[in-house]
């Protein structure tokens, strides 16, 4: 994951220009460097590298139950970025093929601070974390590892996420670990784009042709098992939610309920009628997916140890 | 495509894309409803061509007191998806604050063929601008 950011990094080097007043990058034919449509800066916001920064600093170090939480969320954005990745190159459109992997990036910058942060406890590194845990050390809820199938069951999982993770960032913002609060704060921004992109293309597919609309209904009901566990209390978060740090996951669902519900009637889609699935995830049980996706991401990382690319 | 002209029909710039544009449109509800067993010869011109979303072009403004500029074009299904398509596609690096998105077919282009009367005339008619006026005597903030 660093190397990635590193390479990120390098990019803005070579094109970055800084300011739009001093900017000349691209200004050449046109002669107005002012008038650049893709003029690129980098903008502030909290980064990862900002958070290892004032844990190496000794500024910030979560308790055993925050980082605990935050192994939680960090591994819910990591699971799902690297499904959402898979449609890279896949997808039906072009334009549709960045909005995913954009959705994927979002995804995994918010799993980079929240699990730098809960590695802080435990003196481990983000990349530790991600490429050197094995399946039943993993706290991510089942949805997030659940396969992509179609473009209509992506949309689908990715309708469920979206709004669960507004619902719970928002609650974070007011969380009493400032960290927690920060990192939620960007998070919920770009969550609530996700939440647009979603609920649009819900209404698309079920109001399309017959095709579209049959397949996200049968999207829906293959993914719609795994949202009770997201809602799910335990001893965990009722510590936490008596501590400030976070909230009960149940007192999520009713909004969660209502704003889903709306976009489900004006879809004309039924909630699925469909038993739920035991969960387990957030103690380290996972489906039968979870495996597949660590050995795809993890075998380089184990392979080489420390390398870098 | 039609902001870009046809060279095998030159025309007044104005009234070419009048002309293009319905026959994009047409192109495309055939393409939506016909199977593609009995699909007629299909041109080779690209995957980009089969698709049935529309093209759409994307202006940024980049901040505010600047106007939109044009960034590039892309395909979408309609205005609302063709605007997060332009916002996923073209600010990803933080490029702008404000967007517009055009349908291509709505936007009338100069025939390139035409450059020589449609813009050389202004060349050489320099008392077109201020500059070729000498300031008289006296004049203050000029």
């Amino acid at each position: 994951m660093s190397t990635q950011e590193t390479a990120k990094d390098s990019d803005f080097a070579i094109e970055g220009h800084g300011d739009i007043s001093v900017g000349v990058h691209g200004a050449g034919a046109s002669g107005d460097g002012s008038a650049s449509a893709t003029r690129i800066t980098p903008g502030n916001a909290l980064r990862p590298e900002d958070i290892a920064l004032e844990i190496s600093r000794g500024q910030v170090k979560p308790t055993e139950d925050v980082a605990e939480f935050a192994l939680r969320i960090g591994d819910d954005g990591l699971i799902l970025a690297q499904r959402l990745g898979h449609w890279i190159s896949r997808a039906p459109e072009l334009e549709e093929d960045i909005a995913l992997g954009n959705i994927a990036l979002d995804q995994l910058g918010h799993a980079r601070s929240f699990l730098t942060y809960a590695g802080a406890a435990w003196g481990k590194s983000e990349d530790d974390l991600a490429y050197f845990r094995r399946e039943h050390e993993f706290r991510s809820a089942h949805l997030f590892e659940q396969p992509n199938g179609d473009f209509a069951v992506t949309i689908a999982r990715q309708f469920i996420v979206s709004y669960y993770q507004y619902q719970l960032y928002t609650a974070l913002t007011g969380s009493s670990d400032a960290t927690l609060a920060a990192i939620s704060a960007k998070a919920v921004k770009e969550v609530d784009y996700h939440r647009d992109h979603s609920a649009q293309w819900v209404l698309r597919l079920a109001g399309g042709t017959d095709e579209s609309r049959a397949r996200i209904i049968q999207g829906f009901k293959l993914v719609w098992p795994y949202v009770d566990e997201l809602f799910e209390d335990d001893e965990l978060t009722t510590r936490l939610a008596e501590a400030g740090v976070a909230v009960q996951p149940s007192s999520l669902r009713a909004e969660f309920d209502r704003l889903t519900g709306d976009i489900m009637a004006e879809a004309e889609l039924d909630i699925p009628g469909v038993p739920q699935s035991l969960g387990g995830g957030r103690h380290g049980k996972h489906s039968e997916f979870l495996g597949y996706i660590l050995a795809e991401m993890q075998v380089l990382a184990r392979e080489h140890p420390g390398a870098g690319w | 495509m039609a902001p870009h002209g046809n060279p095998e029909a030159p025309a007044s710039a104005a009234s070419e894309i009048n002309r293009e544009a319905p026959k994009v449109a047409a192109t495309n509800a055939e393409r939506t409803t016909t199977t593609p067993a009995s699909a007629p010869d299909v041109t080779p011109r690209g995957a980009h061509e089969e698709s049935p979303w529309s093209l759409w072009e994307v202006f940024v403004r980049s901040s505010r007191g600047l106007s939109h500029v044009h960034a590039g074009s892309l395909h979408a299904p309609d205005a609302a998806m063709a605007l997060r398509n332009a916002r996923d596609l073209y600010t990803r690096r933080n490029e702008g604050v404000s967007i517009w998105v055009v349908p291509a077919e709505a936007i009338s282009s100069s025939d390139p063929d035409s450059k020589g009367s449609f813009f050389e005339s202004p060349q050489g008619k320099d008392y077109r601008h201020a500059t070729y006026y000498t300031k008289s005597e006296g004049v203050k903030h000029l």
